[in-house]
């Protein structure tokens, strides 16, 4: 009853369809299998209320132009509602400013001039670290010579920035934001600004050492639009995850919505096909999961065909979500203190400090009444998201824990009351204009996204959890320790962020093993 | 003015040792300290009548052994007494407790959590390993990474080899350790809050950091990394108190010719076309030496002493950018009888140890959290160490010394640290330990109360950092005190750094004066006398 | 203040008892030990010896004698994952174990090195008991994520003693157990007793006719008086660990901390093994479900393993007790050494266990032997031969019903 096919991916996200794309260039015959009645996961576009469109993830600074170009994105409806959405930090009392990956504006001389020096800086870090998106994770002792030039190559890319930047690599890549705002920059508003691309998506906060710079310079791998360029699709997220779609059904993808994949089933130690929950068996040579690290191996591999040490290891993967995402429908569009009209990507948070005490509510399994967040509204470039004259609102909160305590049906309407108060604090009178809200917590984005913990990242993004140890070792290559099975999605190397790269890996060491 | 071979600035127990090994390889040396006693933070001092004070330092672990026998240390003085037990009390009136011995400490761990009990065994050895990696490298001065010298690609070879003799798996496991909290960490063996806590005091002393920070996994390493005797991870007294360290240091550098001169601060390092030449004293005498070698710490060192036009523009920046804020307290205290801790049987062993009153992380990572509103944790951390009873020295028969090291105390509080916020600082502590030990409070003589600030204005520790310098990557290893400068070496031809400031930085582990000895040997062609490994084999 | 801590007085605190616990069956062998030499087990008291090792051992090969098993820890499995669980975790095919069958079974990291071993009872299709010398709580639990399973540690839930040598059955029998002579070797089997349960297990240490008796710790003193009475006709004697490790040597059993240092606490790289450098690749079964190490072991088998156990047939009769091992007289190229030495008695071999690198261990091997002559040390260097079986597998410990001499 069931064909053969040389693929089945589990998981219609960007990721799955990104690997499909790539795979069905490659002449393979690909299924993908998805559980939710659309595609996209988490970069969906959804109707939200009547009339109101919006995706969790809003912008794409992390978007690969060679991936759009070998997929032909473009020609499969792939278009930027704005090429370049300028950021502006606001603190609430009047004062704003504005940035981009080259310029600021509203800072004193000092910070202007360290604004330059702190670009070009991160410039020469990401362009070292961008060999390493696209390539597949070193191993250490594969004995593989392909990895000893990964080593290598890295290794020489850091070297060359000469010395003096050298050193600083070495050590800044492990400073929490606020000790790289303080070396930089006076204005603490700036710095309350320019470190939220440090922490946003992860447990971190100012303070945090070690992995925030990681987590900015995964921001800032993405090249559509230059360095440090944040693009807005046109038609939402859902729009460059349609393109995707339609690229791989060009090249003879299948696509099966409303199909929950229950199991990997395996045969002499070998994962040979999938079995559907209502018991249909599917066999494919290869079976790639965009699912989550966790429900990849727990639940549809299972511990008894895994390594125990292997299986505690993704057991242990940190996957608590700690971002919340609210989507207003606005009837008129808000004031922000400070701005004259609201535009490009709003962070609401007056000092580094003020995002600290929200993180430290969230250690307790709580929330703070002063929420951080990122503003976006999509319909200032983008017409086709809500009818003429209304407005979405699209706002990343940070620190929403996964597991607060007591459970999020019981702070639902407390949180979402905070929001809002935040919100009316920095644009008076926003309470008005909303029509109607949903709040998607960690909770909410776990259950409807299938994503253990609701964590962008399907995993935390750390240096402990990055590379050659991203999920960990023995599947950090995309393949994993059972023949036939591996992994795609953001939970596998380089993270997530919508990027499409971990499933152009993953395709790509398929389609090189069959070589 | 006699001139010296060199001059060491701050005879804190690395500025001796860096010192003792240059007048034992026949240089003639002068170390000069601002104070009028010697040690710095390695001291032993009898601030109450009667009474002899570890009064910063407490318990030592770091002290290598080979520079303990090269300086003959036990002839000048030196004796290092194990020390055993640690009872954590907790607020339901329980108690988790450190035995030596392997059989007790299961059983005392299955009171909590079997579970826990069991996975102790696989926590010991895969942080056995660590520590058996890390002190390879103690005796040894980190390699440049910029650089292609044969000394630094020699030094990254073997540093490459001690990783890869670990094995594929334990590299990925140690390079994802040393970036992760301590309390992650602990949650991949551990499931009772109270065995995570206890684990994880050593995680945040002398940092700015709380237990779920990234971070302090690293610390929490970097406490166990020690030996006594060859036994990884235990601590000692010295008898006499700290400052029999510094003392014997001192010993060994007198023996070899060395001199020291107390009540000499230095105003300034004397600098000229890029090279040393000597020190200027507060007093104004100007005394000279080709080699000046700064015992304080990196940001002292450079902006305070020292030219800002003499060193690179640069340099002083990283200076002023180091982090080195102070977050411990120490509370001293004499007491005339033994503090009773009902918790326990009359007579129990445990009656000997140290004392601490923990019951989860959560109410550590609060303490911190008050750190970080500038206030001190109004539900510190609290080690409490009965030295007296270790140490006949520090305390006549039925007298007793303990000292209380805290976690955490900022350096600079809302309206500065006045005579009646130290009180209350002091107070804080004295309320935890009494909640437990009803008689304590009756039996206090005396209490000196050292917050930061003390910290800074008498031993000269910037923010009253007690390590020199926060223990996080960016400032470890290469790192230390900042790139480009973890060689000991300062900007200026006959300039050092020694203390724990450099690698590998802090802890009374006498390594950083002893490595610095080895690299101004090197730079002076003379024969190397300093150890480079001690060697677990 | 932030908080009122509520002092308790020391009596109202389960401290942890200090010294070396008592067994149930404490007050009975304390009055047996006349030397007094106890050493540790896993935090018991474990005699050493009575009186006088030599006659314990013989009692072991000549009568019977009687061994203080209960500081074994013993782990229970239930649950419907039971059986899955187990399977992926040991060497062996637990989906073929029957009802009421003992297994010796290994378990291995997922670089296929080993633990520790065990015996592995099986009650019911998902109920299973976990016989093991070292506390395995921490990987087991790791080992049940994923599946449905309910481990609890019942170490302290059973006493139990080891009834070795050729009275043995004999011995039970006279005591009422009636059937026991049907059980074959690893076999359970359970019986009424004192109004309670004994259960036996034909399993042992020795390689001898032997059992296992498992009771609840409140009968623990009625059973020993059992044996020791009845005993009296049978030449009944308690042993101690010295004689045991010389019966378990002879019959060629391994042991842990001894012949090999468990994965989980070896800090170094290579200090652990895997079974096939034990001998124990007989447990090793690839034709079976996924087990842990599967991957890495049928690598080894297919490059080869590093070390070798080795049984040794010594020159002499001076034990190569720690002796280092040469392939050559002149002792100038070390290829492994002894673990375990003694003299046997019963076999009047000198006889070892040793590891040796494979690719000396076809070659000549000579054990650098020191041994003190009133208290002189002096040093002999001894050929040896390499045994492929046991030095003692007497026929009379697998027969079925056993004799009863």
């Amino acid at each position: 009853m069931s064909k053969q096919y040389d693929a089945i991916i589990i998981g219609a996200g960007h990721n799955g369809l990104a690997c499909a794309g790539y795979l069905a260039r490659d002449n393979k015959k690909v299924l993908v299998l998805e559980a939710n009645n659309f595609i996209g996961g988490m970069a969906a576009t959804r109707e939200f209320a009547p009339g109101f469109h919006a995706s969790v993830a809003h912008t794409l600074p992390q978007g690969q132009s060679a991936l759009i170009s070998d997929l032909s994105l473009k020609k499969h409806g792939f278009e930027l509602a704005a090429k370049n959405l300028d950021t502006t930090a606001l603190d609430g009392e009047g004062n704003a400013i504005t940035f981009n990956g080259k310029s600021v504006k509203g800072v004193d001389a000092n910070d202007q001039k360290s604004y330059g020096e702190y670009q070009s800086l991160l410039k020469k870090f990401a362009k070292v670290l961008k060999p390493t998106w696209n390539k597949r994770a070193p191993r250490i002792g594969g004995g593989e010579i392909k990895d000893m030039i990964t080593f290598a190559k890295f290794g020489w890319d850091v070297r060359t920035l000469g010395r003096d930047t050298m050193r600083e690599f070495t050590r800044m890549i492990f400073l929490p934001a606020q000790d790289m705002m303080d070396e930089h920059f006076d204005n603490p508003l700036l710095k309350a600004g320019l470190s939220w691309d440090y922490n946003v998506g992860n447990i971190l906060a100012p303070r945090s050492p070690n992995n925030a710079v990681l987590n900015q310079l995964l921001k800032l791998s993405g090249d559509v639009s230059g360095h440090g360029g944040l693009p807005l699709p046109k038609g939402g997220m859902g729009s460059f995850v349609n393109a995707l779609a339609n690229s791989a059904k060009t090249s003879g993808t299948e696509i099966r919505l409303n199909t929950r994949v229950k199991r990997v089933v395996i045969e002499n130690h070998v994962a040979v096909g999938v079995e559907l929950e209502d018991g249909e068996i599917i066999h494919a040579k290869r079976i790639i999961s965009n699912a989550d690290p966790k429900t990849s191996f727990l639940k549809l591999l299972g511990a008894a065909n895994l390594e125990i040490q292997f299986t505690n290891r993704i057991n242990r993967l940190r996957t608590e979500g700690l971002v919340a995402k609210v989507h207003l429908a606005l009837n008129a569009l808000p004031n922000f203190k400070g701005m004259t009209k609201p535009e490009g990507r709003m962070i609401l948070a007056p000092s580094m400090q003020y995002i600290e005490n929200a993180y430290d509510q969230s250690k307790y399994r709580s929330y703070a009444e002063d929420l951080p967040m990122e503003v976006v509204i999509p319909t200032l470039h983008d017409k086709t998201l809500a009818a003429e004259g209304k407005h979405v609102l699209s706002a990343t909160i940070q620190y929403a824990p996964r597991d607060v305590e007591g459970g999020w049906d019981k702070h639902r309407d407390s949180f979402m009351k905070n929001v809002i108060a935040t919100l009316e604090k920095f644009a008076p009178g926003i309470g008005d204009c909303i029509e109607a809200s949903e709040l998607l917590t960690p909770a909410d984005l776990e259950q409807q996204f299938n994503v253990e913990g609701g964590h962008w990242h399907h995993g935390e993004f750390a240096i402990d959890s990055w590379w050659m140890n991203r999920p960990t070792y023995g599947a950090s290559q995309s393949k994993t320790p059972v023949s036939g099975f591996y992994l795609c999605g953001a939970g596998s190397h380089p993270g997530g962020g919508i990027m499409g790269a971990a499933g152009a890996n993953a395709a790509r060491a398929i389609i090189a093993e069959d070589k | 003015m006699k001139k010296y071979d060199a001059i060491v600035i701050g005879a804190g127990h690395n500025g001796l040792t860096s010192a003792a090994y240059l007048a034992k390889s026949g240089l003639d040396v002068l170390v000069v300290e601002k104070n009028d006693y010697i040690g710095g933070a390695a001291v032993s001092r009898e601030i109450h009548e009667g009474w002899l004070y570890s009064n910063c330092s407490y318990v030592c672990s770091l002290l290598r052994q080979s520079i303990h026998r090269d300086l003959n240390l036990t002839k000048h003085g030196l004796m290092i007494v194990p020390y055993s037990g640690t009872t954590n009390f907790t607020r339901d009136g329980n108690y988790l407790a450190e035995y030596g011995d392997h059989a007790q400490q299961y059983r005392e761990l299955c009171r909590h959590s079997v579970r826990d009990a069991n996975a102790m065994h696989r926590f010991e050895a895969d942080l056995m390993r660590y520590a058996k990696l890390i002190r390879h490298f103690l005796m040894r001065t980190p390699a440049d990474p910029t650089s292609f010298k044969p000394r630094d690609i020699s030094e990254l070879i073997f540093m490459g080899k001690k990783f890869w003799d670990m094995g594929e798996d334990q590299i990925y496991e140690f390079t994802r350790f040393l970036t992760m909290s301590a309390a992650d960490f602990l949650s991949e063996y551990f499931e009772n809050d109270l065995i995570k806590a206890f684990m994880a005091t050593s995680s945040i002393i002398g940092t700015a950091l709380g237990v779920y920070s990234p971070g302090t996994a690293y610390v929490l390493l970097h406490h166990v990394m020690g030996d006594v005797d060859g036994a990884v991870g235990s601590w000692g007294l010295a008898r006499g108190g700290m400052g029999a360290i510094s003392d014997a240091i001192a010993g060994a550098l007198k023996e070899h010719g060395g001199e020291i001169r107390m009540n000499a601060e230095v105003q300034q390092i004397l600098i000229k076309d890029n090279t040393t030449y000597g020190v200027a004293l507060a007093n104004g005498d100007e005394i000279h030496a080709p080699i000046v070698v700064s015992n304080l710490d990196p940001k002292r060192t450079f902006t305070k002493i020292v030219d800002k036009n003499d060193i690179p523009a640069d340099l002083y920046k990283k200076a002023k950018n180091f982090k080195i804020r102070g977050s411990s307290g120490k509370v001293n205290i004499a007491l005339n009888g033994r503090p009773d801790f009902p918790s326990l049987p009359e007579g129990h062993m445990l009656r000997n140890g140290s004392f601490q009153f923990l019951d989860s992380l959560e109410r550590m990572e609060k303490a911190y959290d008050c750190w970080k509103h500038g206030r001190w944790s109004d539900d510190p951390f609290i080690e409490m160490t009965q030295s007296s009873v270790w140490d006949p020295t520090m305390a006549a028969p039925g007298n007793y010394f303990v000292s209380c090291f805290i976690q955490y105390c900022p350096a600079d509080i809302e309206g500065g640290w006045t005579p009646e916020k130290r009180e209350a600082f002091g107070e804080t502590v004295v309320d935890q330990i009494s909640q437990y030990s009803p008689n304590f409070r009756d039996l206090i003589v005396h209490k000196e109360v050292r917050t930061p600030f003390e910290i800074e204005q008498e031993v000269g520790l910037t923010e009253g950092n007690i390590f020199q310098g926060e223990l996080t990557l960016d400032q470890l290893m290469f790192n230390r005190p900042f790139p480009g400068y973890s060689q000991y070496r300062g900007p200026a031809k006959g300039m050092y750094l020694c203390g724990s400031g450099s690698h590998p930085g802090g802890g009374v582990s006498a390594a950083c004066g002893a490595n610095s000895a080895r690299e101004i040997l090197m730079d002076l062609k003379r024969p190397n006398i300093v150890p480079e490994d001690d060697g677990d084999e | 203040m932030v908080h009122q801590a509520k002092l308790q007085s020391s009596e109202n605190i389960n401290h942890i008892e200090l010294k070396l616990l008592k067994s149930p069956f404490h007050e009975r062998t304390e009055a047996l030990n006349l030397n007094r030499a106890w050493e540790d087990w896993s935090g018991y008291a474990s005699a050493l010896h009575y009186k006088c090792s030599n006659l314990e051992y013989f009692a072991t090969r000549n009568t019977c004698a009687v061994f203080d098993v209960s500081p074994m820890c013993k782990y229970r499995f239930r649950g419907k994952d039971a059986e899955a669980m187990l399977n992926r975790m040991v060497t062996r095919d637990v989906a073929k174990q029957g009802l009421n069958r003992v297994c010796y079974n290994v378990w291995c990291t997922d670089r296929g090195r080993v633990i520790d071993d065990g015996t592995l009872f099986r009650f019911a299709e998902d109920d299973f008991m976990l016989c093991c010398a070292e506390p395995g709580l921490d990987w087991f639990l790791l080992s049940a994520v994923g599946f449905d399973v309910t481990i609890e540690d019942q170490s302290d839930s059973l006493a139990s003693l080891a009834l070795q040598g050729p009275t043995s059955c004999a011995l039970l029998k006279a005591m009422g157990i009636s059937g026991v002579e049907n059980l074959k070797p690893f076999d359970i089997g359970r019986y009424p007793y004192a109004g309670g349960e004994l259960m036996v297990s034909r399993t042992g240490f020795t390689g001898d006719l032997g059992y296992e008796l498992w009771v609840e710790p409140d009968l623990a003193l009625p059973l020993w008086d059992d044996l020791f009475s009845t005993g009296a006709n049978y030449g009944i004697q308690p042993m101690g660990t010295e004689s045991l490790d010389l019966a378990r040597l002879e019959a060629g059993f391994i042991s842990p901390m001894v012949e090999f240092h468990g994965a989980l606490h070896t800090v170094d790289l290579g200090h652990d093994h895997s079974p096939f450098e034990l001998g124990l690749g007989w447990l090793v079964n690839f034709k079976k479900a996924h087990f842990n190490g599967r991957e890495a072991l049928l690598l080894e088998k297919e490059k080869g393993s590093k070390y070798r156990l080795l049984k040794l047939d010594i020159e002499g009769n001076k034990p190569a007790e720690n002796s280092i091992l040469y392939s050559n007289k002149k002792c100038t190229k070390e290829i492994g050494y002894v673990t375990s030495a003694m003299w046997s008695p019963v076999v009047k071999a000198n006889i070892a266990l040793a590891l040796v690198e494979s690719r000396y261990a076809d070659g000549d091997i000579y054990a650098e032997v020191y041994h003190q002559k009133e208290l002189r040390w002096q040093r002999k260097v001894s050929q040896c031969t390499i045994k492929t079986k046991p030095f003692w597998a007497p026929e009379r410990a697998k027969l079925t019903p056993p004799n009863d001499v």
